[in-house]
């Protein structure tokens, strides 16, 4: 696994931490290597914690968002969780709402999410 | 291009990609150091993370200089590269324009989220960009 992250696989569900100041390259393996956990892991949800992240640019927005799209083709379902609220008012100045990406508060409010839907 | 000190607060060389990282970096501690609010810190970053990277992409490498503003208070970077330049810089402005693999919402989304956004560069000469942010 690329060091972009932490990921734990925990009843189907993935769970990835971002780290902080994470380059071009780094948000780009993980995009690769977490599609290939998803299928090899049989993966029903993947959970993405950003709240490391002090920015979010056009950049990583766009494999943010890619990365829902990726896994809801590999039947498993995204939520992005823990985005700080300056960041959120910068996405939407920069006119990324991040469009087909769910998002939950928490970790556990997204984990509260799977399970309901019968996915964790 | 402004009345800058004659000696920037920090420096960071634009030549791989984590050098971007390092001028994200470079400037959320002079940030801090000026006591920043949250939301303008990660306001003035997210824009110097993407003129950074179009430095990187576009200029084929540059410099970042940071320095510290007296009257008013502020930060300011001013970012040269000596890559093909902006044949049309109103252009390349506007959402949605965009020549390599970003989404073209980069130099626009950066000009929105500063106090003041200057841009010069000419075909052939190198693009340089200041920008200027309130603590």
């Amino acid at each position: 696994m690329s060091e972009a992250a932490s990921v734990y696989s925990v009843d189907k569900v993935l769970l990835v931490a971002i780290r902080d100041n994470i380059t071009d390259t780094d948000i780009i393996n993980l995009q690769e290597d977490l599609s290939e956990r998803i299928v090899n892991e049989a993966a029903r949800g993947v959970v993405i914690d950003i709240a490391a992240l002090e920015i979010v640019d056009t950049f990583v927005g766009r494999i943010l968002a890619q990365l829902s799209s990726i896994s809801r083709l590999l039947a498993a379902e995204t939520y992005i969780v823990g985005m700080r609220p300056a960041v959120a008012m910068t996405l939407v100045e920069l006119g990324m709402d991040l469009p087909g990406s769910k998002t939950a508060l928490s970790l556990s409010h997204a984990l509260r999410a799977l399970k309901a839907k019968g996915l964790a | 291009m402004n009345g800058a000190p004659a000696q920037p607060a920090a420096r960071v060389e634009l030549r791989r990609e984590r050098d971007v990282a390092a001028a994200r970096l470079a400037v959320s501690r002079a940030m801090d150091a000026l006591g920043a609010r949250a939301l303008r810190k990660t306001r003035f970053i997210t824009a110097v993370s993407e003129i950074a990277r179009n430095a990187l992409e576009h200029g084929g490498g540059g410099v970042m200089e940071i320095y510290n503003l007296e009257r008013p208070r502020r930060i300011m970077i001013r970012c040269r590269d000596e890559g093909p330049g902006i044949a049309d810089i109103d252009q390349a402005m506007v959402d949605g324009f965009s020549t390599a693999r970003s989404m073209g919402k980069g130099l626009g989304g950066a000009r929105r989220l500063v106090a003041a956004f200057r841009i010069e560069s000419r075909p052939g000469a190198g693009t340089t960009i200041e920008m200027e942010a309130d603590p």
